[in-house]
């Protein structure tokens, strides 16, 4: 029941924020922000004018994701060099050598493309120079790229008869500098006050109360603790879908997460701009019905695995009931006790419902269901909330499948928005669908196949198969949370899920403006009586049942072999019926 | 009126027997291929094929030879049945162009070097035939080709192509020059022009149509083909990568064998859109057999699917919305006018006037006052007939110039000889309009002697059916010569949404233009060769078959019963094979989740026990499990041609909808 | 193609300069400014000495310290330099047998076995540095602790007792003490004997 009012508050804090927050949005690509403009305009017209960036240019959908691809290849490449120069570079008080070139490029590949899978150690292999410049400034640009990409769509559906979608240059200007710069000043300084730490110091040394004997025999008596820039990387991480973690252990480390309430505030961050984009949408096209209805599905998609998450961790480890243990408190093998079974069932939800995927706990040891809850929302393909940018038009692709099928069954041809569907943006929305989840699917059939994929898994049995699956669920839906059993750094796996990201990511983009091009050269149609209303709750649960049934016909096998299987023989185990 | 088309049962045994021949012939891979769906599930019958016979011959085979051998023989099943689905659908067809294709045999022609009866003649094959040759065609011939009647008049037998007995009247000049190769002049003869190549006939293209042999694909068809393509590939790669995942699992458990190839094809062609695969041709054939049906021909499958989606409908008032023709029921003189003048008026100016109109000015005439109709010609007098542009008609004698028409064509008429229409005339004309009637004034010269009553009856139950169509969204539009007022009467008490007064060819033009712009799809009727343009700019066209030759080429689709009403009925047919082919694909994905939970836990028995636990259908052993799964996928198909074939009730499931 | 570099470079070379410099500076000065002991690490200073920091856990394993989570960091507990979890499913053998051998830990000051052990004194933390323990987890170690120091059960519960924290308990967390700060503070109270 606590769990209840807990989430029930979570929902409704996010609601009241991000409605707001979607109609300032949506302002501020269309350039009528006008207060925010005050304050920042100068930044953004200097920016312009040291750019070149013309505020009046307008691209084709070609264009524009010409633009964007050469954009995130050379913030890319530059996060690769960094990784790869690091120990010739300032900035670098432990004397941090170059990183691996499988790792890095898996890092580059994971933080342009707003995934960060972390295949590295944060604390151990980043000199700080590479987390700000490198890793921070991504975090900014690769969420702003998600948001130019939704403003294009969005547009897409305005647009009568016209060729263009807006500016890159311009709309990713405006999203980093009017939203994402804002925000996070604003939650980098909450998190501090809640004891995140924020300081260009390397690290501290103290002197421990109980000097420890380690196993080899040698008396420990100090304790490094690390320090770093961590409140202003933790506060775009979490507000820019983005997860990567200053530190290994992500949002479970103190010093990122000190504090139940820093853990409602990033929770909050996490679903904030991708909950606003569905309102930014709704403005933007004339209907603020169709806001509510995206936001209304993507909550109904997450509530259901959310409880079922939270049920099964609260539920504890059946595996231990007959060693006297109090397991109230829920499974707690790699939970923290300020957060506890349900806090952590909700971040699970919500960080793999966005393609977040920083995590508070080690998703690794939830138990089955529990895991499985965060890995089929990833392979829902990141459309119930999603990255930002990403999950809005992810989901509206979906739409378009589902007005299809929709429009067929009531006898006419589809139209959403006032632009009809035709066989060009089912085959588009087909391929955004598709591929993400055939990436998945070979990816693990692979990893299944080579001994490189085998020998990487942590947990013997089924539990090494979801392991392998939740990991190339993440990467190519872009969301960067793992079951951290699996080691990831072999050439195999950095490579692989390069290749998952890359696909999640761009292939989709590609597909997307493709999509918004098509339909922003189209006319618009008449809304009459026979048009199949989208602004409805039946609507809603059609797209929803679409979602699912997707999801569903796609990964029922696979999840039957992994998380399934554990649950049924933990019921085993436990000597209880299934 | 007989339609031979219709009484096609169902199930014909004549039929049933050639789809079955036909369904085995579908089987070769060089035509199964432009179905991906059930091309894959031919692929994986083969498959099966030869790992029975591997399994019989070497007795190392991944399963029981007799479990792989039902398997194997219920995936060849499935691709007959959905081969016999689309013979049946196309067996229908066939049998009709049969009767078509005995109409068409080549006959003998009289080509005329000249538009002359007693021009030179020469004999030779319809066949040879080309555009623009002149053929004559006397009593008792068939007519050698499509074409246009430029002299002669004839009483022709159409009910080859149209089932109508009654012979219809074919002459020179006016709307009814239009005649087909095929049918057969009863009596006189006539001079045709022919206006087809052989091959591309009227007759050709019905045959091509109703065989479904050109049948393109609809835009909306090819939609749902990406989809169904993406599904396919989705199940391909879940059921691929399987074998993976289950060989991974076999080592993680350390027991069990990995799934077997038979299961995985089971399972592949039990989730691939089998269902919809399979009746997607049939559904499309059956969506233009039912236009036969109606006695409608269209061009393509794509007019057919327009139909479904058009939203705004253009009525011609006269036949579709009011009871054929107006007639007159009062005669209502000018000040100073004897009511007997005026109806001697009216009559002299009237009787040349063949239209139903004029013809019932007449007979009121001779009712109210018993005027006797006089020849014309004794009277030396000249007609002048009604033209869309002046919109009036009338007669010239002993220098008095005669006419009756429109209010406002009659006030441009006296205006020009001088005079003004009388206030008291205009009130009449007002009251009249107000009521729905159409007010017809006469005039003489600069006189205006009066106003002939003539009512319009709206159809019964006309009404209702125009509310049905606007719950569907579909925006009826009635086009009408009449005057803005009696237009506005009449559509309110027809329910029409929106009407087009004074209409004339341009204007009807301008606003199918303007609908177009706007975003709608339009369907319109028309016969005239006026209405050529109209019809060659709305979406869908229907010509009525006793049109012109230059009407039904510009529209998409004929109707063969001349009935402009039919409209209605091309709509609900194109709405309706839109949803029976949504609701199958409903059906066909999502009931592929069931299927999983009878296969997956038998698939994966030996590695998995655990799994058995998910079998919620309590199938007693995985190899019943895994036939019962592919032996209902296939009945599934057969199950629903009938549904295919007829089409779901479209009107009661959108109405359903729309009550949600 | 100048048309695309001149943007690309310089917005990619001022988008680092702001997010990449300006930003974290700017959130440093200001941390510094208003919360300079909590963005510098919540350093817990014993005399000049620091001794930990109050978010970081720290090891204890004496009987006469209250104990905090078991901790999966590599090579050893509570190395801040690696934090992470065991990443051990529900079912790995390796997870069940620690566990085992935990409780065995534990039985012997509980010999007569009277309470169920709270799962958080059994189990890994996620970030291998979790400072705290469940309340229950607290009182299940008084007896051992009071016994070992000496202490009355009662001075060394209401000293548990006051360090319960939470913010809402039960709705948005669930009480618990920080260990390092009970530990110093019981090593404080019997330093002055105050009870």
């Amino acid at each position: 029941m606590a769990a209840v009012a807990q989430y029930g508050a979570y929902f409704a804090v996010l609601v009241v924020a991000a409605v707001p927050l979607g109609h300032y949005i949506a302002r501020v690509y269309d350039g009528q922000a006008s207060l925010a403009q005050r304050l920042l305009g100068p930044l953004e017209r200097g920016i312009y004018r040291i750019t070149g960036i013309r505020l009046d240019e307008e691209m084709t959908a070609k264009r524009y994701a010409f633009c964007l691809l050469a954009f995130n290849l050379a913030g890319a490449l530059v996060v690769y060099l960094l990784q790869r120069l690091q120990g010739y570079l300032p900035l670098n008080p432990a004397h941090r050598g170059g990183v691996d070139p499988f790792v890095a490029f898996n890092t580059a590949v994971s933080f342009a493309s707003n995934t960060n899978w972390q295949a590295y150690g944060g604390e151990t292999t980043m000199s700080p120079l590479t987390q700000m410049a490198g890793l921070t400034v991504q975090n900014f640009l690769s969420a702003a790229t998600g948001m130019a990409v939704a403003a294009a769509l969005a547009r897409g559906f305005i647009r009568r008869g016209s060729g263009t979608l807006g500016s890159f240059w311009v709309d990713l200007t405006r999203g980093a500098i009017y939203v994402l710069l804002p925000l996070s000043l604003l939650f980098a300084g909450l998190l501090v006050s809640q004891g995140v730490v924020q300081t260009f110091e390397g690290s501290i040394t103290v002197k421990l109360v109980e000097p420890q004997e380690s196993a080899a025999g040698q008396t420990i008596t100090e304790q490094v603790i690390p320090l770093g820039p961590v409140a202003s990387q933790v506060a775009i991480k979490q507000l820019g879908t983005n997860g990567g973690g200053y530190f290994n252990a992500n949002s479970a480390h103190p010093f990122e997460n000190p504090t139940p309430l820093s853990n409602f505030l990033e929770l909050l961050a996490i679903l904030l701009i991708p909950a606003a984009l569905c309102f930014t949408f709704g403005s933007m096209v004339k209907s603020r019905r169709h806001g509510w209805v995206l936001f209304a599905t993507m909550v109904a998609l997450v509530i259901p695995p959310l409880l079922l998450c939270a049920a099964s961790e609260h539920g504890g480890n059946r595996a231990l009931a007959d060693l006297g243990i109090d397991q109230a408190a829920g499974n707690m093998e790699g939970k923290e006790v300020r957060f506890g079974a349900f806090t952590s069932a909700l971040w699970a939800t919500v960080t793999t419902a966005a393609s977040n995927g920083s995590v508070n706990a080690m998703h690794d040891s939830f138990t089955p269901l529990g895991g499985l809850a965060p890995m089929w929302l990833m392979q829902l393909g990141e459309v119930a909330f999603g990255g930002v940018g990403s999950g809005l038009y992810g989901l509206l692709m979906f739409a378009i499948i589902a007005v299809f099928i929709a429009g067929l069954m009531v006898g006419r041809t589809p139209e959403l928005l006032g632009k009809k569907l035709e066989a060009y943006e089912m085959k588009m929305a087909a391929l955004v669908v598709l591929l993400p989840s055939a990436a998945v699917l070979v990816g693990t059939a692979i990893a299944c196949a080579l001994p490189a994929g085998r020998a990487q898994v942590l947990n013997p049995g089924p539990h090494g198969f979801s392991e392998m699956l939740y990991a190339f669920s993440s990467a190519a839906n872009n969301n960067g949370s793992a079951f951290s059993g699996l080691d990831a750094t072999n050439r195999f796996y950095t490579l692989a899920l390069s290749l998952c990201m890359l696909i999640g990511r761009y292939w989709v983009i590609v597909f997307v403006l493709a999509v918004a091009g098509a339909l922003g050269r189209k006319n618009a149609v008449p809304v009459s009586a026979g048009t199949l209303p989208t602004d409805t709750p039946l609507f809603a649960l059609l797209l929803i049942g679409t979602v699912l049934l997707i999801g569903a016909l796609t990964f029922i096998p696979a999840l039957a072999l992994g998380p399934v299987v554990e649950h049924l023989r933990l019921a085993a185990v436990a000597g209880g019926a299934p | 009126m007989k339609k031979q088309r219709s009484t096609l049962s169902m199930f014909d045994k004549a039929l049933v027997v050639r789809a079955f021949k036909d369904a085995a012939r579908k089987l070769d891979p060089r035509t199964l291929y432009k179905n991906p769906v059930m091309f894959v599930v031919e692929i994986g019958s083969a498959f099966t094929t030869l790992l029975f016979l591997h399994a019989l011959a070497t007795a190392a085979g991944e399963a029981s030879p007799w479990f792989i051998l039902a398997v194997s023989l219920w995936l060849w099943f499935t691709v007959l049945f959905g081969n016999f689905a689309e013979a049946m659908a196309e067996g229908r067809g066939k049998a009709q162009a049969d009767t078509l294709r005995r109409a068409r045999a080549d006959v003998p022609a009289r080509r005329l070097a000249e538009p002359r009866r007693d021009a030179p003649v020469e004999e030779v094959l319809s066949a040879l035939l080309r555009r623009g040759d002149l053929v004559l065609v006397a009593a008792g011939d068939l007519i050698p080709g499509d074409g246009e009647v430029i002299d002669g008049i004839a009483s022709v037998d159409e009910s080859a192509i149209t089932g109508e007995s009654a012979p219809v009247i074919r002459e020179s000049g006016g709307d009814r020059t239009a005649v087909t190769g095929g049918t057969r002049v009863l009596s006189d003869w006539i001079i045709v022009r022919i206006t087809a190549d052989p091959g591309e006939t009227f007759l050709d293209r019905m045959i091509a149509m109703v065989e479904g042999a050109k049948r393109q694909k609809t835009p909306n068809e090819i939609a749902l083909s990406i989809l169904l393509a993406a599904l396919t590939i989705v199940f391909l790669l879940a059921t691929v990568t399987l074998l993976a995942y289950s060989t991974y699992a076999v080592g993680a458990a350390g027991s069990g064998t990995p799934v077997t190839m038979t299961v995985l094809v089971a399972l592949l062609v039990c989730l691939i859109p089998t269902t919809i695969g399979g009746l997607l041709s049939a559904i499309g054939i059956a969506g233009m057999d039912r236009m036969v049906q109606a006695n409608v021909l269209a061009t393509s499958g794509r007019a057919v699917e327009a139909a479904g989606d058009v939203d705004v409908l253009l009525l011609d008032k006269t036949g579709t919305i009011t009871l054929g023709n107006r007639e007159a029921v009062a005669l209502i003189p000018a000040k100073g006018v004897k009511e007997r003048a005026l109806a001697d008026a009216a009559q002299l100016a009237s009787l040349a006037d063949e239209t139903p109109e004029g013809r019932s000015i007449v007979v009121l005439a001779k009712k109210k006052f018993g005027l006797r109709g006089r020849d014309l010609r004794s009277l030396s007098a000249s007609f002048v007939p009604f033209s869309a542009h002046t919109r009036m008609s009338g007669v010239d004698v002993d220098g008095k110039q005669i006419r009756k028409g429109a209010a406002d064509a009659i006030d441009r008429f006296v205006g020009e000889h001088g005079g003004v229409v009388p206030s008291e005339v205009q009130e009449i004309v007002a009251e009249l309009c107000r009521g729905g009637a159409t007010p017809l004034l006469v005039a003489q010269g600069k006189q205006v002697l009066g106003v002939v009553h003539l009512k319009d009856i709206v159809k019964g139950g006309i009404k209702d059916r125009f509310a049905q169509m606007r719950r569907l969204g579909i925006r009826t539009v009635m086009i009408t010569g009449d005057n803005p007022l009696t237009a506005s009467a009449i559509a309110a008490e027809a329910g029409v949404d929106d009407f087009l007064a004074e209409a004339t060819p341009e204007r009807k033009l301008a606003l199918i233009r303007q609908y177009q712009q706007e975003g709608h799809l339009v369907a319109m009727t028309g016969d005239g060769t006026n209405d050529a343009p109209a019809l060659a700019q709305a979406d869908v066209a229907v010509a009525m078959n006793s049109g012109t030759q230059a009407a039904k080429e510009a529209g998409n689709m004929v109707d063969l019963d001349s009935n402009p009403t039919k409209l209605l009925d091309i709509v609900a047919i194109g709405k309706q094979m839109l949803m029976t082919r949504g609701a199958l694909t409903t059906f066909s994905i999502s009931n592929d989740v069931s299927k999983y939970f009878a296969i997956i836990p038998a698939a994966f028995a030996t590695t998995y026990p655990e799994l058995g636990s998910l079998n919620v259908m309590g199938l007693h052993s995985p190899q019943t499990a895994v036939l019962s799964a592919v032996i209902f996928n296939a009945l599934i198909i057969v199950g629903l041609i009938p549904l295919a074939l007829r089409g779901i009730k479209a009107i009661d499931l959108l109405l359903r909808w729309m009550a949600v | 193609m100048a048309q695309l570099l001149r943007p690309l470079l310089s917005s990619l070379l001022l988008f680092s300069a702001l997010f990449g410099f300006a930003y974290p500076a700017a959130v440093t000065a200001l941390a510094s400014l208003a919360f300079p002991s909590k963005a510098g690490g919540s350093v817990v200073l014993v005399g000049q000495e620091a001794v930990g920091s109050s978010l970081i856990g720290q090891p204890f394993t004496r009987p006469e310290s209250f104990w905090g989570r078991p901790s999966a960091t590599a090579p050893s507990a509570y190395n801040a330099s690696a934090s992470g979890g065991s990443n051990l499913g529900p079912l790995h053998p390796r997870l069940l047998k620690a566990i085992e051998a935990r409780v065995e830990a534990l039985r012997p000051f509980d010999p007569e076995h009277a309470r169920p052990i709270p799962i958080d004194l059994v189990t890994a933390s996620g970030s291998g540095l979790d400072p705290h323990i469940s309340k229950e987890a607290a009182f299940y170690q008084v007896q051992r602790v009071a016994r070992s120091r000496g202490l009355s059960e009662k001075a060394v519960r209401s000293l548990v007792e006051q360090h319960v924290e939470g913010l809402w308990p039960g709705v948005f967390d669930e009480p618990r003490v920080n260990v390092l700060l009970l530990n110093l503070d019981l090593k404080n109270m019997e330093q002055t004997g105050v009870e």
